[in-house]
């Protein structure tokens, strides 16, 4: 695909285009999300860039009520908390990720094992501007 | 498995901390003295200072919470032990576990005979919410904090998965706060020392003294289950399924038993010692067990030659109630998915048959979390000597274990201690 090196930055800079990257390891087939420039299980660093699916399903997750100062920024508070869960792609590796389309105020109605698809939320102005990774309860 | 030795074997003379809490004027450094101080007190022949070859101290972040880095050469000067060797280990809320281990590894080498391995934390200083960002860069600040996970929040999904697959409920999890809290409340050196009783009276206490209208809770789930009384931090972990914000230091001195008789006739010797490390949370594929405490413990087990159910007590990282769970089964105590019912069954308290957290726990006693570790090696030393006061397990603690976690299991370190 493209010579991005794999960094926090490219993965960030794909983010910021609706894009999910990971890496793949020619040598042992496995899929890495975030990407990582060596393979963790044959050690191979001849790794290359590769779409991950974007739908999956909720792995774990919890409702936050007390945030980290980023999201209480964002808007989030004890009234107003927020869900983020650990997603497994289909095929693929799991990854975290704030959880929308669900009620955080009712954490006993979010299911282990809800169908989610990828969305890309976009907070901060202008320079601070970022793009974070999200996935939407997909309602099937 | 390679089973691996040390070279020599290693012993416990002296331990000793300072009290877990919140305590305003007291940096970290005033801390490390009384637990210095303390530990000199409990060596049974006394101790020369100038015996100590090498320090070894656990902080997880001294730079951030007292705007101090550094810290192991000034926790040397104020012992006044300058110029020794003065090392910080920092792995988290594992960090004094792990400095353990390097003074174990220290005097097994042959280059020391008596080493002081410490641990300190002083955190009171900031806001919570300023607490909340440092503990939460344990965790991956690239990929899991900008999410929106916090520490609370990565240990509520491990909560949520192990519910999920086991079926244990928010209930099992508030046994594991008042078994804790039962413990705390016999330990002077605990941040807690009330039991979830004595707290639900002097609520009503206050209530009462205030003219509110006074809370009529069935009892103590009932208490737990209230909002108000015990907000949701990271569903289904609320506020009394946390361990709190402490000020604290642990001291040990460890030093080689060819040399142990010196300084005491009933030494406790590490007779086991495990480490390992972890991805992040979402690169696991199981999110009901720690591999890095299995892993841990299966290197301890091999190393002493004894099994799970030779360990009469254990001191297990209760970070979280969730935690104590876990630990239970990744330690091999009790199947995996049989943590919750031994924790409902009352198997883990005080008079049952495994005994964990006699020291009220993380939960209880409180977290100061570069200290936590070492906390952890004074309470197996106390219940090992018949030092535990009111919560001193009943017959002979002839073999003990410690469990310490780095933030979300991305480092576990274990030990095992023998008295002989």
């Amino acid at each position: 695909m493209t010579e991005r090196a794999f960094t926090e930055a490219s993965y960030s800079a794909y983010l910021s285009e609706h894009q999910l990257m990971g890496s793949r390891c020619p040598s042992c087939g496995k899929t890495y999300l975030p990407p990582r420039p060596i393979c963790p299980d044959c050690h191979s660093d001849a790794m290359e860039w590769v779409s991950t699916p974007t739908a999956g399903t909720l792995k774990a997750f919890t409702t936050i009520h007390i945030g980290p100062k980023a999201m209480i920024e964002a808007g989030y508070d004890r009234k107003n908390p927020f869900c983020v869960g650990i997603v497994q792609l289909d095929e693929g590796p799991a990854i975290s990720a704030l959880i929308l389309g669900v009620d955080p105020a009712a954490p006993e109605t979010i299911k282990i094992g809800t169908r989610l698809s990828a969305a890309f939320v976009e907070r901060g102005a202008e320079e601070a501007r970022r793009t974070y990774l999200a996935f939407e309860a997909s309602g099937d | 498995m390679t089973v691996r030795k040390l070279n020599r074997g290693v012993a416990i003379a002296g331990a000793g901390m300072s009290n877990f809490g919140a305590f305003p004027g007291k940096t970290s450094r005033d801390l490390f003295v009384e637990a210095f101080q303390h530990m000199l007190a409990s060596v049974d022949k006394g101790m020369d200072p100038e015996d100590i070859e090498a320090l070894y101290v656990g902080n997880f972040s001294s730079d951030v919470f007292e705007g101090q880095g550094h810290t192991a050469a000034i926790m040397a000067d104020w012992a006044g032990l300058t110029p020794r060797p003065a090392t910080r280990v920092e792995d988290a809320c594992a960090s004094s576990g792990v400095a353990l281990r390097e003074g174990i590894l220290g005097i097994a080498s042959g280059l020391y005979d008596a080493v002081l391995v410490g641990g300190i934390e002083k955190m009171t200083n900031l806001p919570t919410e300023d607490v909340t960002d440092t503990l939460a860069i344990a965790g991956d600040a690239l990929y899991e904090i900008p999410v929106g996970f916090t520490f609370p929040g990565f240990y509520a999904a491990m909560a949520t998965a192990y519910m999920h697959r086991y079926g244990a409920s928010v209930e099992t999890f508030m046994k594991v706060t008042i078994k804790n809290h039962a413990n705390g409340s016999l330990n002077p050196s605990a941040q807690f020392g009330s039991s979830i009783p004595q707290i639900m009276q002097s609520k009503i206490k206050r209530a009462e003294s205030k003219g509110y209208p006074l809370p009529t809770w069935a009892d103590e789930i009932d208490f737990l289950k209230d909002d108000r009384a015990n907000p949701v931090i990271a569903w289904p972990m609320r506020l009394f399924d946390c361990s709190p914000i402490s000020d604290g230091a642990a001291a040990i001195l460890l030093v080689a038993e060819e040399v142990a008789s010196a300084y005491t006739d009933d030494p406790i010797h590490i007779i086991g010692t495990g480490q390992a490390s972890d991805r992040a949370m979402h690169d696991r594929e199981d999110l009901t067990t720690l591999s890095a405490a299995r892993l841990a413990s299966q290197q301890a087990y091999a190393m002493s030659g004894v099994t799970a159910s030779d360990i009469r007590i254990a001191e297990v990282h209760d970070c979280f109630t969730i935690a104590e769970v876990i630990a239970t089964e990744d330690l091999g105590f009790f199947p995996a998915g049989g943590g919750w019912k031994a924790a409902e069954e009352g198997r883990t308290a005080l008079n049952g048959d495994k005994p964990i957290n006699t020291s009220g726990g993380l939960k209880s006693k409180g977290h100061p979390v570069g200290a936590s570790g070492a906390g952890q090696v004074v309470e197996i030393w106390k219940q090992m000597r018949g030092l535990a006061g009111e919560r001193q397990v009943d017959g002979d603690v002839n073999l003990a274990m410690t469990h310490n976690v780095g933030a979300a299991g991305q480092t576990c370190v274990v030990h095992i201690f023998e008295r002989k």
